[in-house]
């Protein structure tokens, strides 16, 4: 990458922020170049982000339902999901899928709430309720 | 609460554990460029490894994994680093205050996502992030240089205790280090040459048969699984072609899955052993990193549901890559001080 290739596309998932890249000048020498932002890197970027909120979405939809428990919504919305859950709780995958369970997230034990509060950095109260939006 | 403020140079560099290395280093009086930093750990290296899942992901790595930088840093030039862990949050914070009032640079292991000074869509589970505390200031919050942003920033302490105690993947245990004494000047030849010699032994893989996640038979392997995508759903494909790019670009890389930093490692080598088989090496590894480029810029076309692209296209686009890094390592192997 040359010197007038860094890409300074003012990317928006940078919020203003400027990386530091490695470019070389007509001599093959390197320099450090600071980039705003490169269109392609962005898209992938945005794919992604596009895709959690829409689990996080339907999270929403389906604890609002009562499909799922409130767990599910907060898990996704900390862009957690049930593997990094069990692995930052100590716990296993199934015993995750079933605390998103409404009826068995309904019986969880203060001290299990408090653990997954925690992670999640909310309130037990919040953990157990849903926002009027998502 | 006291006020602290150790004497300190902010230089932003494109990753954490390099950047901390080199600024660490660099404010102790012993100067080291970000890419010497990395290309001296030889941290340059691929692997692909399907079952480790990454938000139902692939993980995918450009570099070695975290602290191998700062440890192999350390042992090549001979610095005494002292790390440590705690079990106990409030004894994490109270030796962080401790060692800042000896006067002491604190690098510590952290969350990103309880860091609120990183934008939103930065914000992610990632437990191995370094940066670098140089103070205190009269509201109790942490003066930080966080390398990979442009200027210093602050955290306050309560999140700076959640960053350094998140659990999860390759959690921190609040692990803090610093370094013991001024580091002596030595001579980085003899470890630029060791270092190479490394990273091209590296660069195929490992040598035994069934493993082909690793170095340019790992890159084949990924084309391999790119031109199966076919059979999955276009969703599915968007997303994992997006995760590629994302792991290569967006994750403080320096460009190309830190093959341009690699390549600067290469240049600056050059100029500091006068060697002209570390330049013609340099001149390589830019075009295996321009290489990698285009390979993004076809994967996320494909992103944007553009028919032109097919996975046969994408799959090609990066076996071009591994036949240039056979080359960059052909050419590793040859240099000989």
């Amino acid at each position: 990458m040359k010197l007038d290739e860094v890409p300074q596309d003012n990317s928006p998932t940078y919020s203003g922020h400027k990386k530091l890249v490695y470019a070389v000048d007509e001599q093959g020498h390197y320099h450090k170049v600071k980039s705003s932002g490169w269109d392609i890197e962005s898209f992938a970027t945005q794919l992604a982000v596009e895709d959690l909120n829409q689990q996080t979405l339907d999270a929403y939809a389906d604890a609002k339902a009562g499909r799922v428990s409130p767990l599910a919504y907060h898990m996704y919305k900390a862009r957690l999901d049930v593997t990094s859950l069990a692995q930052a709780t100590g716990k296993f995958e199934w015993q995750i899928k079933r605390h998103l369970k409404p009826k068995v997230f309904a019986k969880l034990s203060e001290q299990k709430l408090q653990t997954y509060a925690e992670i999640i950095d909310i309130s037990i109260d919040t953990l157990k309720t849903l926002p009027s939006q998502p | 609460m006291s006020q602290i403020n150790n004497s300190f140079n902010h230089k932003q560099s494109s990753h954490c554990e390099s950047g901390v290395v080199s600024n660490m280093l660099s404010n102790a009086g012993f100067n080291l460029s970000e890419p010497m930093a990395f290309g001296l750990a030889s941290a340059l290296t691929f692997a692909y490894l399907p079952f480790v899942k990454v938000g139902g992901m692939p993980l995918i790595a450009y570099r070695m994994p975290p602290k191998t930088i700062i440890k192999t840093v350390a042992k090549k030039l001979g610095i005494k680093l002292i790390s440590q862990k705690f079990s106990s949050a409030s004894a994490g914070m109270q030796a962080l205050d401790d060692a800042l009032a000896q006067g002491k640079l604190v690098g510590l292991q952290t969350s990103v996502y309880y860091l609120p000074y990183f934008p939103e869509d930065m914000r992610f589970h990632f437990n191995a992030h370094n940066l670098l505390v140089y103070g205190k200031n009269d509201q109790g919050d942490y003066l930080i240089s966080d390398p990979v942003f442009e200027d210093v920033v602050t955290c306050s302490a309560a999140d700076l205790q959640k960053a350094r105690f998140a659990k999860g993947a390759l959690a921190p245990k609040g692990t803090m280090y610093y370094l013991d004494k001024q580091p002596h000047v030595v001579d980085l030849k003899p470890a630029i040459y060791q270092s190479l010699k490394k990273t091209g032994k590296m660069m195929n893989g490992i040598p035994i048969p069934g493993i082909p996640f690793f170095g340019a038979k790992g890159i084949d392997y990924l084309a391999k699984q790119i031109a199966n995508l076919e059979q999955k759903s276009n969703k599915y494909a968007r997303l994992y072609l997006a995760h590629i790019v994302r792991m290569q670009e967006e994750i403080g890389t320096g460009g190309a899955g830190f093959r341009f930093m690699f390549a600067s490692y290469l240049d600056e080598a050059a100029s500091l052993t006068q060697d002209p088989q570390l330049d013609d090496a340099a001149k390589l590894a830019t075009e295996v990193g321009d290489l990698w480029r285009q390979f993004a810029m076809q994967a996320v076309l494909f992103c944007k549901n553009r028919q032109s692209i097919s996975f046969a296209d994408i799959s090609d686009s990066l076996r071009q890559c591994a036949t240039a890094e056979r080359a960059l390592q052909q050419k590793l192997l040859a240099i000989t001080p």
